[in-house]
């Protein structure tokens, strides 16, 4: 029973991924028919020319310059946000004294710093790869700081009970306790890191998508920038929803 | 189950017709040394306070003695101490002053093998299921998988949670999570349980059900139990004896020995000398109670009877 139960869910779920991608193909195709060939292509048109785009050797070292950067940069993201943020969950008044200038931080629009940013790394991929982990540590330092900072106290007080060692306590305890906020702390950070990688190419860099795009909007090659933004568009949503899938399922005991 | 009355008459009145033997009022109640379990001497808890001002005396000074086997339970004000004289016998806080000895060593710093604590706020760990929460203590302790199945399969059944072994604790109400702490306390076999306010937030029915659960495990394993509570009813219905604690610094104002057979379960409070019990614990209880929130007794009605 509760094997069927699960099938229906999953045929369930993959009629409404089936609706979802028919009503977005509907509202583009719509958006298309309203405003025509000046500023959107076709459906058809964008599909099309992606199978074409997306193997030519015109193409591909951009792919792989804007891969990656944004590999670089969701590295540095990732270490150096779960660091600091644990570093300020665990040590207190770190936490109280960088918490109000994380914030600021995060709220600041990051772009007036890429002149900064430019200065420091020059032109190329260390520029970008900075740009984009600027965007993405923030977020994760804040969630990895306020996961440690959630954790059950009582859950504390019974590894004590327990007579648990201090490394037993950080993995059987500590470790459950704070990797789902963590997790969603790293999901909010990949899709910021991607922003920043793709601003950063879009206004210092001669290679990349983000490059492609600006060029694009110059030359105003519409059927190229509805591709890129297509392929961007896919990209940010399977792995998004690869990480919410994993973020939900470690979120469901919780 | 019968209620098998030791001493005193339910129908005469008058003090001296009390069923409940009191213990002087300020005399800890001592035990013999051969059935001594734990026991504190001169115990004092003071908590230092902010730069400049004297430290805020918690706690006594407390001198308390437990049986082994005997249920002993603890009721006081609000902010008397309960819980720091607990988190003291448990060895989870150490003493200003004064010593703790269980099972015949003294308690310095951690918590030493043989007591198990279960505390009032849901301390399950939502990331294990109710089957992975109950083994936890025992695959810490590097058990062997077959008796950690036996242990684990038969306190879920005792606790009615074999039904829920593979949920987890998002899944169950309250009550069902506070008895998968229980369990998770129980399968380690203690010798001395603790539990700090453990129905506190459960509703009445089910505080009296949790009750009669309590008693079973406390025959069953014959394990000595201290309870902290702020349920007067709680305490006279399931204990052995009842401390009764003053406003802060906690002291013991009397020991009420309840003398109750030790198969009884929560009908007990139908009967009449649970009323008596009550309240001559009560008339204790409501002097320190307003003492304890900061009123002179006339702004509460009148003296205390």
């Amino acid at each position: 029973m509760t094997q069927s139960t699960a099938a229906v869910g999953k045929s369930r779920r993959l009629q409404d991924f089936a609706l979802l991608v028919a009503c977005i193909l509907a509202a583009w195709q719509a958006l298309y028919m309203i405003v025509g060939d000046v500023a959107i292509t076709s459906p058809v048109t964008t599909l099309g020319y992606a199978i074409e785009l997306l193997p030519s050797s015109d193409f591909r070292p951009h792919l792989a310059a804007s891969l990656t950067a944004f590999g670089n940069a969701l590295l540095i993201s990732y270490a150096g946000g779960v660091l600091l943020g644990l570093t300020l969950g665990f040590h207190r008044f770190s936490g109280e004294v960088a918490e109000p200038m994380l914030g600021a931080l995060y709220s600041l629009p990051k772009i007036a710093l890429y002149p900064i940013i430019l200065q420091i790394f020059g032109l190329g991929l260390s520029a970008k790869v900075a740009f984009g982990a600027l965007h993405g540590v923030i977020p994760v330092a804040l969630f990895s700081m306020n996961a440690v900072r959630g954790i059950n106290p009582m859950h504390l007080r019974t590894a004590r009970v327990l007579r648990l060692s201090s490394i037993e306590t950080v993995r059987t305890i500590v470790a459950p306790a704070i990797i789902p906020e963590i997790v969603t702390g790293l999901r909010v950070g990949f899709s910021l890191t991607l922003l920043g990688v793709l601003i950063g190419e879009m206004f210092a860099s001669q290679h990349g998508m983000g490059f492609l795009l600006i060029n694009a909007i110059n030359l105003h090659d519409v059927k190229m920038i509805t591709t890129l933004i297509f392929v961007l568009f896919l990209f940010a949503t399977v792995t998004s929803a690869i990480l919410l899938a994993i973020d939900r399922r470690l979120h469901v005991r919780v | 189950m019968t209620l098998v009355r030791e001493q005193g008459s339910p129908g005469s009145s008058g003090p001296s017709a009390r069923p409940r033997e009191l213990a002087p009022r300020s005399g800890p109640a001592t035990v013999g040394a051969s059935k001594l379990h734990a026991q504190l001497t001169g115990v004092t808890k003071l908590f230092p306070a902010p730069s400049g001002e004297n430290p805020v005396h918690a706690l006594g000074p407390i001198d308390m003695a437990v049986e082994r086997g005997e249920f002993f339970a603890i009721v006081g004000p609000s902010g008397c101490g309960k819980s720091t004289l607990l988190d003291i016998l448990a060895g989870l806080a150490a003493p200003t002053d004064g010593t703790v000895v269980f099972e015949n060593k003294p308690i310095s710093g951690a918590v030493p093998p043989g007591i198990g604590v279960v505390f009032q706020e849901d301390a399950s760990f939502p990331w294990l299921t109710v089957w992975d929460n109950v083994a936890f203590g025992l695959r810490r302790a590097g058990l062997e998988r077959g008796e950690t199945t036996k242990r684990v399969e038969h306190w879920l059944r005792f606790m009615g949670l074999a039904d829920f072994a593979r949920a987890h604790p998002a899944h169950l109400s309250g009550g069902m999570r506070q008895r998968v702490c229980i369990a998770r306390t129980l399968v380690l076999e203690p010798r001395m349980i603790l539990l700090d306010e453990p129905f506190g937030a459960l509703d009445q029915q089910t505080r009296l059900l949790m009750g009669d659960e309590l008693l079973r495990l406390w025959r069953a394993t014959g394990a000595t139990v201290v309870l902290i509570t702020h349920a007067i009813d709680e305490a006279c219905m399931l204990a052995d004896r009842v401390g009764v604690m003053t406003a802060r610094p906690g002291r013991f104002a009397d020991v009420a020995v309840t003398r109750w057979p030790g198969d009884r379960d929560s009908r007990i409070v139908s009967d009449p000398s649970f009323g008596q019990l009550t309240g001559r614990v009560w008339s204790i209880l409501r002097d320190e109670s307003i003492k304890a929130i900061g009123h002179a007794e006339g702004d509460i009605g009148g003296r205390s009877p």
